[in-house]
């Protein structure tokens, strides 16, 4: 019986929370709901980005005392995706920063967070 | 109902999508061409110790310019959004009083623990960006803890007063001065962002790497200083309602 390698379980997740964070972008009214959705989408989209980096038995991409400059090539994982994963987090924060604002000035304006009541640029 | 059959379709057809992503999808057993540069060649070159803080500072340093800018602008759209409306004249005086006593004081244990707790957090927060070549952490990392310090205070003195005119100061000078390290690369070695504008000192030690640790203290105290400036206009909101 071959066992499911550690990576495919973080994939799989990934894509499961994606689907997840997508559905729950689309079905919900309340505006905190959507950001929520939000949140487990780009969550999801970072599990899938540092799987698809990981090397059969790699360690973290750290040169130290327990992975010596000689070896690193063969014994780390990928650097790049976690790089890039570290941009897309801090810019996903950035973005839900950006939506709650506009979440507490609509409830302002309206007194509710149902997104059902907010009509004016409805088309 | 035609909107609910249209997402459940858009669900269907992304799960296909993804299954059969994930049915063909094999672990990789050796590194990438580009990744296995940046393992054999990034300690050498840069003499950071951790790969990810190389490739990020150095090796795609324009992408974390733009994603500082990113997160400048986000917060500056905060800032916008919630800025605190003087609608009547003296809309400050008696009934601002009133406002502030609808908060309810935290406990006194939350508030002992933050006094004892905050400088431990900021301590750690520097602790983390000082070491970001070295280890996991680096100056996002470092300036979320801040950040988590500032939360700490809101929850437990929510009166406290933090300047705005200090975070500006503070945000301003230190992503200054981060272009001026990068545009130092231009003119002291290979280009703009280069981290060998000074010795690369010993592998492994606090001071070593080049211009590392210095572009990862300006990032963590502009960090720091955005989010918490993000943390407080929400907080300031809640005295409006």
């Amino acid at each position: 019986m071959t066992s499911l390698p550690i990576s495919a379980i973080v994939l799989c997740s990934g894509l499961g929370l994606i689907l997840i964070g997508l559905w729950g972008m689309l079905t919900q009214r309340n505006l905190i709901r959507m950001i929520i959705g939000f949140s487990l989408l780009d969550t999801g989209i970072h599990m899938v980005m540092v799987s698809i980096g990981y090397v059969t038995g790699g360690t973290a991409p750290i040169i130290d005392a327990a992975v010596p400059a000689a070896e690193a090539a063969s014994r780390v994982v990928d650097p790049l995706p976690s790089a890039l994963v570290l941009t897309a987090i801090v810019i996903g924060l950035g973005v839900t920063a950006v939506m709650l604002a506009f979440a507490v000035r609509i409830y302002q304006e309206k007194k509710t967070l149902n997104i059902d009541e907010c009509t004016e640029s409805k088309w | 109902m035609i909107k609910r059959i249209v997402i459940a379709l858009v669900l269907i057809m992304l799960a296909v999508m993804f299954l059969d992503l994930a049915a063909n999808y094999r672990e990789n057993t050796s590194l990438s061409p580009l990744g296995r540069y940046y393992a054999e060649q990034g300690p050498a070159e840069l003499g950071a110790a951790n790969l990810v803080t190389a490739v990020v500072v150095t090796y795609r340093g324009l992408d974390t310019l733009g994603e500082v800018t990113v997160l400048f602008i986000s917060a500056a759209g905060v800032g916008l959004m919630l800025r605190r409306e003087r609608k009547k004249g003296g809309d400050n005086g008696e009934n601002g009083d009133a406002r502030m006593r609808v908060h309810k004081p935290a406990s006194e244990i939350v508030e002992t623990a933050t006094e004892l707790l905050l400088p431990m957090v900021i301590l750690f927060g520097i602790y983390v960006f000082l070491n970001g070549h070295l280890s996991p952490g680096g100056g996002f990392q470092g300036g979320a803890i801040i950040a988590s310090g500032t939360m700490f205070l809101l929850l437990a003195l929510p009166e406290s007063h933090i300047s705005r005119m200090l975070i500006s100061i503070m945000e301003s000078l230190s992503g200054f001065s981060y272009v001026v390290v990068g545009v130092l690369g231009v003119i002291l070695a290979g280009g703009f962002l280069d981290n060998r504008i000074m010795g690369l000192g010993t592998f492994g030690s606090l001071f070593s790497a080049g211009a590392i640790p210095i572009i990862y203290v300006f990032v963590g105290i502009k960090v720091g200083f955005e989010l918490s400036a993000v943390l407080d206009r929400f907080r300031e909101d809640t005295d409006l309602t």
